[in-house]
């Protein structure tokens, strides 16, 4: 992707929040869901969760057959921070994403 | 067009594609279409005075009108109302910059008048993210499916977009592979 997603984003008051929240409810984590799509290349789903994560092959097509054949696939969890980065990234290469609590 | 080739190895490899002036002109078009929507909505933003104080960023909190940009824009969250407008008035400023930057990179890399574009695989990463870009666009737009008929409709001018469509299709898919294997 042309622009780093993961630069430090501009802060708000919510942050600060956000932020205690996280502290109090860290065994609840996030997950980040993509969803079945009509458009998006098969061969292409998988280059970007082995870019973007670092999967292998072998576990980036895994979980993008999962979206193709279930409709959607868990890829990645964490906190809510980190979540909320990895739908921005997606979301970026046009994949379709969102982010939940497990 | 008849895919991309690797040149080069290390710091000096390139991918490389060569259109012709037809193709070229059809790219870029679609390619700045999509771009003019996306600065479209920035320009959009309603106007935030505590942002104007503090010159942060601030986006949108609903969702686009348009079926193109909700595509291209969606929801960070699918069950929770509150939290998708936060996350999208948070974050949607960098994603329409990075899409917008993605599209830049294409027209400064694919001659106008037809011809090689020579890629790096930063380069090459924008571009397939501004090719699925304009794919969705497109597929929205058509009202692609999973399991389209291989025989093309028999309405002329949508014939003629699936088939735009299609070639898309092609470029991308054929850079994704080239790509990958430079992983």
């Amino acid at each position: 992707m042309a622009a780093p997603l993961s630069a430090p984003r501009t802060g708000t008051t919510h942050e600060a929040e956000q932020v205690a929240d996280d502290s109090v409810a860290v065994e609840v984590p996030w997950q980040t869901i993509v969803w079945n799509d009509p458009v998006n290349l098969m061969s292409y789903v998988t280059y970007v969760l082995q870019k973007l994560f670092g999967y292998d092959r072998d576990k980036a097509t895994k979980l993008m057959l999962d979206v193709h054949h279930k409709g959607r696939a868990t890829v990645s969890s964490g906190s809510k921070d980190k979540v909320e980065g990895d739908v921005a990234k997606l979301h970026a290469a046009g994949l379709w994403a969102t982010m939940q609590r497990s | 067009m008849n895919g991309w080739r690797r040149q080069g190895r290390g710091a000096k490899l390139r991918l490389v594609g060569v259109f012709d002036q037809q193709e070229a002109a059809l790219l870029r078009g679609l390619i700045g279409q999509v771009r003019t929507m996306l600065v479209q909505r920035t320009d959009d933003v309603p106007v935030d005075e505590l942002a104007e104080l503090t010159g942060l960023a601030s986006g949108h909190t609903r969702p686009p009108e348009d079926a193109v940009l909700a595509r291209l824009l969606p929801d960070f969250h699918r069950d929770d109302p509150e939290l998708a407008a936060m996350l999208r008035a948070a974050r949607e400023p960098e994603l329409v910059a990075a899409k917008t930057e993605a599209a830049t990179v294409v027209l400064d890399t694919c001659p106008p008048d037809g011809g090689r574009a020579e890629l790096t695989p930063p380069q090459a990463d924008a571009w397939l993210s501004a090719l699925n870009d304009v794919r969705l666009a497109l597929g929205t737009t058509l009202g692609v499916t999973e399991d389209m008929p291989d025989e093309p409709p028999v309405d002329e001018a949508l014939a003629a977009h699936l088939s735009v469509y299609h070639w898309l299709t092609f470029v991308q898919d054929a850079l994704v592979q080239s790509r990958a294997a430079a992983m």
